[in-house]
């Protein structure tokens, strides 16, 4: 009876879960938006280009307009930053995205983490095994807890 | 005939350099001869003597450097090619005194000013260790030396202008003259140079074998402190750079703040696994090589943004320095491999991890995370001259890299702000884990299940606001949690306190904080960092708008609608300003009156925008003026709707105010015995078999 319950109370939870991603789900890409907030003004100021705010900015008028005419156009994200780099140079890729070295940049730094993590794990457990080798029984060495040495001592230990 | 105070910094300058070196060269004889027993004319210590007060002296002569340049910029002395580039006769005398450090030469100077500065207090207070304070002295003076080679040689504030004095300067860069601007600096540069003295003091106890953990409680201070000096100098930086900028943001991920952030992620890590050491005698070797990171951090940042390595909107010039900064941190990384390989012996744990889930543990990965958010950020900057190098061609790493990069590293981070303090030291029974983490846990869904209940359903939304409002429900949830663990952890301990005195709960409560108040302080630290976490997940519900507006138009954006007042121009000698009126409406209640502006400043012949704020708890209405319309002569004009930037601001105060409290010399003397001895002991619990 109680696993039944407890399967009725997952199968409810993983159904209002469902329920409360779905709802509201739509497709509302906005191509412009998206691709214009993936490049950079050239004017030097470092800004995405549809943020940058210079008046008399030389260069983001005319690199919205050209971005508004691309996606009119109807071609592919792909094409419209090839086309953009073909013209301005990698640089004005607010990231890089044009695969081969680019793509070391988004891969480093998730190796590096993932390789930091599984090393730490790797290490806590070393150390922790070597300190129960280090005790006959593998207890740990802690003396009973009573007296007031102990007490003043672990008290010190673990004040913060 | 010219006004003699330039030779007079330039001499004080020189004279500085020759008493470091002073101070270096017979400092460190004393110190060998001492440790080798050697006999000289002079007794060792008597000339240690004379080099810690050749090292006093020096700070004097920078003093009088400093001053030497504030004079020059008071009194107009364009005779000086620094103050004929960074100030103007119109320029406020506010902004005239922030002269000293609005370009490189300058900087440069208080950055030695600074240097000398800490080294002084430190030189003065050399009771407290004789020996251990005289490595440390040593170790700052070689730093001094550095710069103030720089200043004398490479970088020269004193300088003469070339050809006819010019009757007026070049004036103050306009996106300086901002009040902050006047203490931002100073906080900033007091953060990086305050590092030095925890890199002296731990490479010196390093040198000498220094017995026991003494350094790090002497250090304990010097360390916070910096920190606290860099993070409220970062923070400044993200407010002026809000204010001022006029992009609508805080953080552009820019080579000059990731070089700032990079030390602080660092003293962060040093910050939180020193007190494995002070605790339980271990990661030694660790905390002396985070240590020596950090510092060399500080000289890594200063190398990227001065020597144009990587481009960056505000990063100072390309010069010959660069060379200068890349030798002194070769040596550096030199002397410290090679002290740490000659001495490692002495850096052995005195104590092992007895327990896969305890507080240790935590610190390891807090470390391990703070380190790989660290190389994230620094890997990002340099990425671009790598990038140059194997393909020929450079790459822009803006804001979208990073966003996606380093946000889940940052949120990991959160969750381990909320995880470290519910472990036990030692050891953590499954008991203990599960009676504090029940709640933080139930935060955590039920905070995800409000917010998705009243709206916030990320996949919902546009392809590039997608991610954004994913990270904010993420961090809004890890953040309720956060803030739940914190709680609950404090009103155990005061429940506690306030059943074994008979206080109220709130008088339990602030006799917890002051029995410990570095544990409290940290709390307090941590709570900060939540609420400033939230403020930046607020940035992904941000909007704009931009309207060219006449008289009368208005324009609405959330439930705020502008409308246009008048716009005219006005001038006075430092500048040109042209200026909107906007009334802001909320419903039909008119709230404030906003003039956004745009300035023109004549002596440098550059413009800037003033950004006119009207902030709240909840959001901030942020209005730009961009120009005029050539064609029509209308405003154009810039708004943006931030919610909860003020959270940031308010996220740093309570980080600042933890800070403080953990500064807080011990207070539990001031307590009674019997509050004392009445606090909760869960860790005494778990390692005795709970």
């Amino acid at each position: 009876m109680r696993a039944l319950l407890k399967n009725r109370v997952l199968q409810m939870v993983l159904l209002f879960t469902v329920a409360l991603v779905t709802i509201g789900a739509g497709d509302t890409t906005d191509k412009f938006s998206s691709i214009g907030h993936k490049m950079v003004c050239v004017c030097g100021c470092g800004q995405i280009l549809l943020e940058c705010n210079h008046v008399g900015c030389p260069d983001s008028d005319r690199m919205i307009g050209e971005l508004r005419n691309k996606v009119a156009g109807g071609g592919s994200d792909t094409s419209i930053f090839n086309w953009f780099v073909a013209k301005y140079g990698p640089t004005v890729l607010a990231a890089p995205i044009r695969g081969g070295f680019d793509n070391a940049a988004w891969i480093v730094p998730v190796v590096v983490f993932i390789l930091a993590i599984v090393g730490t794990a790797f290490l806590i457990r070393r150390w922790k095994g070597r300190h129960m080798l280090a005790v006959p029984g593998g207890a740990p060495s802690m003396p009973f807890a009573g007296s007031d040495a102990v007490r003043d001592r672990i008290r010190r230990e673990t004040e913060y | 005939m010219p006004h003699p105070m330039p030779q007079f910094g330039s001499f004080a300058l020189l004279l500085a350099l020759c008493l470091s070196a002073y101070t270096f060269l017979a400092g460190a004889f004393a110190l060998v001869a001492m440790q080798r027993g050697l006999q000289l004319r002079v007794s060792a210590e008597r000339l240690a003597e004379t080099a810690r007060r050749a090292g006093l002296g020096s700070f004097i002569a920078v003093l009088c450097a400093a001053i030497a340049l504030i004079w020059a910029a008071f009194t107009n002395d364009f005779s000086v090619e620094y103050i004929r580039e960074h100030s103007n006769i119109a320029l406020h005398p506010a902004y005239k005194f922030s002269a000293l450090w609005s370009g490189q030469e300058g900087s440069l100077l208080l950055w030695s000013f600074l240097t000398t500065g800490y080294a002084f207090v430190l030189r003065l207070r050399h009771r407290t260790d004789v020996r251990l304070f005289a490595y440390a002295s040593v170790i700052l003076a070689a730093i001094q030396i550095f710069f103030l080679a720089l200043l004398n040689f490479a970088a020269e504030p004193f300088s003469l202008t070339r050809g006819v004095i010019p009757a007026d300067g070049n004036g103050l860069n306009p996106l300086l003259q901002y009040p902050e601007m006047v203490i931002h600096p100073p906080m900033l540069y007091l953060g990086y140079v305050g590092f030095s003295v925890p890199f002296a003091f731990a490479l010196g106890a390093l040198m000498m074998k220094y017995p026991g953990e003494k350094w790090i409680r002497i250090t304990r201070r010097w360390t916070l402190v910096t920190w606290l000096f860099l993070t409220v100098g970062i923070s400044l930086g993200m407010h002026w750079a809000y204010a001022v900028l006029g992009w609508g943001g805080y953080w552009g991920w820019d080579p000059v703040e990731n070089a700032s952030f990079l030390p602080w992620l660092t003293a962060t890590a040093f910050l939180h696994s020193v007190m494995m050491q002070e605790k339980r005698g271990m990661m030694k070797k660790w905390n002396v090589w985070l240590i020596f990171l950090t510092f060399m951090l500080t000289i890594l940042g200063t190398l990227l943004t001065r020597s144009g390595i990587v481009s960056s909107v505000h990063a100072f010039a390309q010069s010959s320095i660069g060379d200068w900064f890349t030798t002194f941190l070769c040596i550096i990384f030199a002397v410290c491999l090679f002290t740490f390989f000659k001495q490692s012996a002495h850096l052995k744990s005195e104590h092992k991890l007895e327990a896969v889930v305890s507080r240790e543990s935590s610190f390891l990965f807090n470390n391990l995370v703070l380190l790989v958010a660290c190389f994230t950020v620094l890997f990002g900057t340099l990425f671009p001259v790598l990038s140059e190098y194997v393909q020929g061609s450079k790459v822009t790493m803006g804001a979208p890299f990073f966003n996606r990069v380093a946000v889940p590293i940052g949120l990991f981070l959160l969750l381990l702000t909320g995880v470290g303090p519910l472990l036990a030291w030692r050891a953590t029974s499954l008991r203990s884990i599960r009676r504090n983490f029940v709640l933080p846990c139930a935060a955590i869904l039920g905070s995800a299940a409000i917010l998705m209940l009243s709206g916030l359903h990320p996949w919902s939304a546009s392809s590039e606001d997608l991610e954004g409002q994913l990270y904010a429900l993420v961090c809004f949830s890890i953040g309720a949690g956060v803030f739940t663990a914190i709680l609950a952890e404090f009103l155990r301990g005061a429940h506690v306190v306030a059943t074994q005195t008979g206080k109220n709960l709130v008088a339990s409560g602030w006799t917890l904080m002051m029995r410990n108040n570095r544990r409290y302080g940290g709390y307090l630290v941590h709570f900060g960092i939540v609420v400033l976490f939230a403020g930046l997940a607020g940035a992904a519900f941000n909007q704009s708008k931009e309207l060219e507006m006449g008289f009368g138009d208005s324009l609405t954006i959330g439930n705020y609608k502008l409308v246009c007042l008048s716009y005219t121009q006005d001038s006075n000698a430092n500048y040109d300003t042209d200026f909107a009126l906007l009334d802001v409406y909320r419903g039909n209640k008119k709230l404030t009156q906003m003039t956004p502006e745009k300035r023109f400043y004549t002596a440098s012949q550059t413009s800037s925008t003033i950004v006119a704020i009207h902030s709240t708890v909840l959001r901030d209405l942020y209005v730009i003026f961009l120009g005029r319309n050539p064609e029509t002569n209308r405003p154009i004009i810039k708004v943006f709707l931030n919610p909860l930037v003020s959270w940031i601001w308010a996220g740093v105060a309570i980080v600042f105010a933890g800070t403080v409290l953990a500064l807080l010399p011990g207070l539990r003397p001031m307590l009674s015995n019997k509050a004392a001895s009445v606090m909760p002991d869960r860790e005494l619990q778990t390692v005795s078999g709970d």
